[in-house]
């Protein structure tokens, strides 16, 4: 049941739980009650909107940085990634395989903030080797939902 | 001038459906519950093949029976998924939808005279296209207190010597039914003792909820008396690609093929490459596909409890077939009523028989968002008229 809860709310979190009990064929407490178990754990972290600021007037800047860093005696990259997560500005932080070690979702009102943050937090941080700043220029998709508008349906309104 | 037209065709009345399409079509704003075609988009993989497939170049004709590749991927997917063996060489054919398989098999297989019977309601074409190949349709009128299943003691009755082919449409459109492979064994010995034919329309084989689809040819005796049906456009949301195919015996395929040559040449070549990756790749999707139906089929049917609409529980397809005898009116006016009133199209029942009198054919196969509007909006109109009841 968990799974299938979890596959409705992660593209819906609003449904109504009267709604969502009837579409898994669940009754209403025992759905609540393992929404409730899954908050609880952890497993279910925070209810968030899928907001496409492009159709607001917010300015918004967003950059992806690449991050190298060395893990220190008694200090492993968790560590690191604290000291990075703990910033207002960070969204996201992943510890990633390959050529460099965290990406960092960075969110900032201009260019110029998020420069400064990059030059004047993340980069003289003790274990921060190297990083790379790319700006977001255009977001299609995100969270599994593309942001364009959504087509109409097109279907014939009766067909055999 | 003489007159220009074949007198059978003529009359033939045209699908009930159409008429009511007419009715819809005039009504801008309306909001529908009434297509029998998936609301998915068909999975991008798939489409990716197809333009593939053009940006290549492949824009010949292929051989008349399909994509060697094709058949080799249908025969398997059959054995994988209902446990009959077909050999892609001679016993497969891929038609322009499930529509052209039971036009040409119906074709290869009538005399003059032969009555072919049609559980009803049921899809429209079995009727004329039985008619056409010089056939002589026999309905057999379905009981909502069988949940629309076809039983032995309702076969039996309309059976006479000159029966020669059962058209088995299960799960069904309209309503939904399904039968179990418990309930075909009673067919299953009717059909091997009367001597008798099967074509069976499995085109929403892969839409049943609660217990996989069996199919008739899987049972002992009935693969060489089996025309089995299917195709890509419910299972793999593929409707606008006509892709279709059938599977037979030998003996019975070679002579659709010859048809089929004559007719159709091939079907259409992109398609049947796009239809190669819905088969290598495709079972993930079905599978979301299936669930989501599900899911909104459970909706519907507890929405038609509270509203005071009596409605047996379907377990396939993606349609509803909820009763509005206690109305008093008849489906056509109920239909129309509905419509004009709150701007809702649904199918009437008698669009698949005139034992459809009586009943709606409901779609779900609309986001969760259209049906609550649909739902509220038919709520309204029942309410209406049991308060002037």
């Amino acid at each position: 049941m968990r799974e299938k809860i979890l596959a409705i709310i992660e593209k819906n979190s609003r449904i109504d739980l009267k709604d969502l009990a009837v579409l898994l064929g669940e009754n209403e407490t025992a759905i609540a009650n393992e929404i409730a178990e899954m908050e609880k754990e952890h497993i279910i972290c925070g209810y968030h909107t899928l907001i496409n600021w492009d159709n607001t007037s917010d300015e918004k800047v967003v950059a992806l940085i690449e991050v190298k860093v060395t893990p220190q005696r008694g200090m492993g990259f968790d560590k690191i990634a604290e000291r990075i997560y703990q910033y207002n500005e960070v969204n996201a932080v992943y510890l990633m395989s390959g050529s460099f070690d965290f990406t960092v979702f960075i969110e900032g009102k201009t260019m110029r903030q998020v420069a400064q943050f990059v030059s004047e937090k993340l980069s003289p941080m003790e274990s921060v080797l190297s990083t790379a700043t790319h700006f977001v220029l255009k977001k299609y998709k995100d969270h599994g939902t593309v942001l364009a508008e959504e087509t109409p349906d097109e279907r014939m309104l009766i067909t055999p | 001038m003489r007159n220009p037209l074949s007198d059978r065709i003529v009359e033939i009345p045209s699908s009930g459906i159409r008429k009511f399409f007419d009715i819809v079509s005039e009504m801008k704003d309306a909001i529908s519950l009434g297509v029998g075609e998936p609301d998915f988009d068909t999975p991008w993989h798939i489409r990716e093949e197809g333009i593939y497939s053009l940006e290549k170049g492949r824009t010949f004709y292929t051989s008349n029976a399909g994509l060697k590749e094709l058949k080799v991927e249908i025969s398997s997917y059959l054995s994988r998924r209902f446990e009959v063996t077909y050999d892609p060489e001679h016993e497969v054919i891929v038609t322009v939808g499930g529509s052209e398989a039971i036009d040409i098999a119906l074709r290869a297989m009538l005399n003059p005279g032969d009555e072919v019977l049609i559980p009803q309601p049921s899809y429209v074409s079995y009727v004329p296209c039985t008619i056409l190949a010089n056939g002589v349709p026999v309905t057999i009128d379905l009981d909502e207190k069988d949940q629309f299943k076809l039983t032995k003691q309702k076969l039996l009755e309309k059976i006479t010597p000159k029966t020669k082919i059962l058209i088995l449409p299960f799960p069904n459109n309209p309503t939904g039914a399904v039968m179990t492979a418990e309930e075909l064994k009673d067919i299953v010995e009717v059909v091997i003792e009367k001597d008798l034919f099967v074509i069976s329309d499995e085109i929403y084989a892969e839409l049943t909820y609660g217990g996989d689809h069996t199919t008739i040819a899987s049972f002992p005796g009935m693969r060489d008396r089996t025309v089995l049906i299917n195709g890509f456009s419910k299972s793999y949301a593929m409707t606008g690609w006509r892709l279709g195919y059938a599977t037979a015996p030998r003996v019975i395929l070679e002579q659709m093929l010859k048809i089929h040559q004559f007719a159709i040449m091939c079907a259409p070549t992109a398609s049947q490459y796009a239809a190669v990756a819905a088969l290598r790749d495709g079972d993930k999707d079905v599978q979301v596909m299936r669930e989501s139906y599900d899911q909104r089929r459970r909706y519907l049917v507890h929405a038609f409890k509270e509203m005071g609409l009596e409605c047996f529980e379907p377990h396939g397809a993606f349609y509803l077939f909820p009763s509005i005898k206690r109305f008093g009116m008849t489906s056509d006016e109920f239909a129309t009523r509905l419509l004009r009133e709150e701007k809702v199209a649904v199918v009437p029942g008698t669009a698949f028989g005139d034992c459809g009198e009586g009943f709606l054919r409901i779609s779900y196969a609309y986001s969760l968002k259209n049906l609550k509007e649909a739902l509220s909006r038919m709520d309204r109109f029942v309410k209406n008229l049991d308060r002037k009841a």
